[in-house]
């Protein structure tokens, strides 16, 4: 009966693109199923007792519950809440087995301490750390993305220029290619020793680090990048009125984009290994040194939390340069989505 | 009228086509260390505003010949001379519309027709050319598209429209018809001959298509095989607007298809 009373409301709205996106107002079960779940890990962690008493197992328990009340809310207001609902929903069936992966997780540590103790933080032992050690770790993230920003920079013009000009001319490929088949290979940590020796501080010694590691994969795709352009765009070009600086700056580079972006990604890769390794030798700052100074004091729970801020940090720079890409490189059909 | 006539009484002497001559060019590449010789002593002239038609086998060096009339090759031996000037470099009075359209993937519609005007630094002060080309070649309303939003044809009128906009006192045409279906080619046929006549230039046509050199051009030269020369130059006797069905179009070509070699299957 209902559905046929509503057959007319829902035509005469049909026309908007809000209406139609709407799923016709079938419930959303997987987000019914998840916010139980939820429920239930909340309950395990408040109700259960930990074998080794730990702070901060409340904090946890509400943490779950509020995350079962978003669910909830979606659920409710159904696409009202536009893209974030829809990224939640999206995701239903990440949110059910998250809340069975924690409430497992909970158990075998906190509950019955079943994994070897120290080695295996519980989840309220991580949650603690970002409650207790925010500053510090805050920090840490700080030093490491400055550290990241500079060395990337220079690593990633230098690698763009000397691409640019070993594809473009002749002579500096003759002389720069020998170097950088030499020289390219090498890891950028084999430096670390003698850098930190050379450089005025360890600081500088990193930054120098990071951008040689940024700069040989940049360089390398840059140049390949300019050594394929189809010598057409240039015929095209000339017989346009081009002039050299137009066929560099408008014919080979935009040309070799796509390239140069493969470097870029590369090098970021490296990059935060390079970063990691610098900072647990040499600077003694950012996430590096943190996780460095988390196992001097066997503090494993932080060296957990420090390694899921790394993950999201590296990742969220990852997007940064997707999103980046995307924008310059709109003209391509068929990018790859991260 | 009176504005028409006026302007029509100002332009003609620069908005004329070119002569062209062209005095025993030969050309060779290296190919694996031999020498390939492509052509052979060409000779011809071509008159002011003229339209020719170059037909000739596969790979007997036309596009060769288009880039030496372009500036972009020299030959080996000979003279190519613009209203008596020897042709040294590439110079945008002398537009090459490639056998692919080669548009610039990174850049919108609009952006590749002004790509010459920007080149030439002049984008600024005659930015409103490139609409003009654009409405020329029937693009109105694509400015935004990029080149792999488009069809082959409409890439092909685009890498017109990139050519015409610099308002070329010679255009040299390779194969710009030859990828498209046998419709749109009717059509741009049509098109390409009123872009001659409204533009007053002289054009240069590399086709494969006898019947197409026929319908379109003022002249024909059939060109042997490698290393080509000139085997026919056939003046094509016909005024504008011709009708595909013309009994002398029938004639001509049965003439150019002999010089080809084809006569039999005829
Ligand atoms: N850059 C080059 N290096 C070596 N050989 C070349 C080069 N360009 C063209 N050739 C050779 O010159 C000959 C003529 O080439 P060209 O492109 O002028 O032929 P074409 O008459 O335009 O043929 P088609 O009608 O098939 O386009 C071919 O045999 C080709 O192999
Ligand atoms: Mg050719």
């Amino acid at each position: 009966m209902t559905a046929i009373e509503s057959n007319d409301t829902r035509f005469s709205t049909a026309a908007s693109p809000a209406a139609s996106a709407r799923p016709a107002g079938r419930t959303w079960w997987t987000g019914a199923f998840a916010a139980l779940l939820w429920l239930a890990a909340a309950a395990v962690i408040e109700f259960w007792p930990e074998i080794i008493p730990a702070p901060y197992g409340r904090e946890l328990a509400i943490l779950a519950v509020l995350v079962a009340a978003l669910l909830g809310l979606v659920l409710a207001t159904g696409p009202f809440l536009g893209k974030t609902a829809a990224w939640i929903r999206y995701y239903g069936p990440w949110f059910a087995v998250a809340a069975v992966g924690l409430g497992i997780w909970e158990v075998l540590t906190a509950k019955l301490a079943l994994l070897p103790v120290p080695f295996f933080a519980s989840p309220q032992g991580i949650l603690e750390v970002y409650i207790d050690d925010w500053a510090r770790l805050g920090e840490s993230v700080l030093h490491s993305v400055l550290l990241l920003a500079k060395g990337y920079f220079f690593g990633a013009v230098i690698g763009f220029t000397t691409g640019v000009t070993i594809g473009w001319s002749r002579a500096a490929g003759y002389w720069v290619h020998p170097i950088l088949r030499l020289i390219g290979p090498l890891p950028a940590t084999a430096w670390l020793p003698l850098s930190f020796f050379i450089f005025p501080s360890s600081g500088s010694a990193s930054v120098f680090l990071i951008a040689l590691a940024t700069a040989f994969p940049v360089t390398i795709l840059t140049w390949s990048g300019i050594a394929s352009v189809n010598r057409d765009y240039y015929d095209i070009a000339r017989t346009l009125g081009a002039s050299r600086w137009f066929l560099i700056f408008k014919v080979a580079i935009p040309a070799a984009l796509p390239h140069v972006f493969v470097g870029l990604f590369m090098g970021l890769g490296t990059s935060f290994a390079v970063l990691v390794v610098a900072e647990m030798l040499g600077v003694k700052a950012g996430l590096g040194w943190y996780l460095q100074w988390a196992q001097g004091w066997a503090a494993y729970a932080n060296m957990y939390a420090a390694l899921i801020v790394m993950a999201l940090m590296c990742s969220s720079l990852i997007t940064i340069l997707f999103r980046i890409r995307d924008r310059v490189l709109s003209w391509q059909k068929g990018l790859v989505r991260w | 009228m009176v504005a028409l006539a006026q302007s029509d009484f100002r332009e003609p002497a620069h908005r004329t086509g070119v002569q062209v001559d062209i005095n025993a060019v030969s050309h060779q590449f290296e190919l694996e260390g031999e020498p390939l010789p492509v052509l052979d002593r060409v000779s011809f002239a071509v008159e002011p505003g003229q339209f020719v038609a170059l037909l000739g086998p596969s790979g007997c060096g036309k596009s060769t010949l288009l880039r030496l009339l372009a500036g972009l090759d020299h030959p080996t031996a000979g003279s190519l001379r613009v209203n008596g000037e020897t042709i040294a470099d590439p110079d945008p009075s002398r537009i090459l519309v490639f056998q692919d359209p080669t548009l610039f993937p990174w850049r919108t519609v609009r952006d590749n027709v002004a790509l010459g005007l920007e080149a030439q630094g002049i984008i600024r002060t005659s930015g409103d050319r490139v609409d003009a080309a654009l409405r020329l070649v029937g693009l109105a309303g694509f400015e935004k598209a990029y080149p792999h939003q488009l069809s082959g044809g409409m890439a092909q009128r685009v890498a017109l429209a990139r050519a015409l906009v610099n308002d070329p006192r010679l255009l040299l045409l390779d194969e710009p018809l030859g990828k498209l279906d046998s419709l749109t080619r009717l059509t741009m046929q049509a098109e390409l001959v009123a872009l001659w006549q409204k533009a007053a230039m002289t054009a240069v046509l590399v086709t494969h298509d006898v019947e197409e050199a026929l319908f379109l051009t003022q002249r024909v030269l059939v060109f042997g095989p490698r290393p080509a020369r000139i085997v026919a130059d056939i003046p094509v006797d016909l005024p504008y607007p011709r009708h595909r069905g013309d009994p002398r179009l029938g004639e001509l070509r049965r003439e150019a298809l002999q010089h080809l070699g084809l006569a039999a299957s005829w």
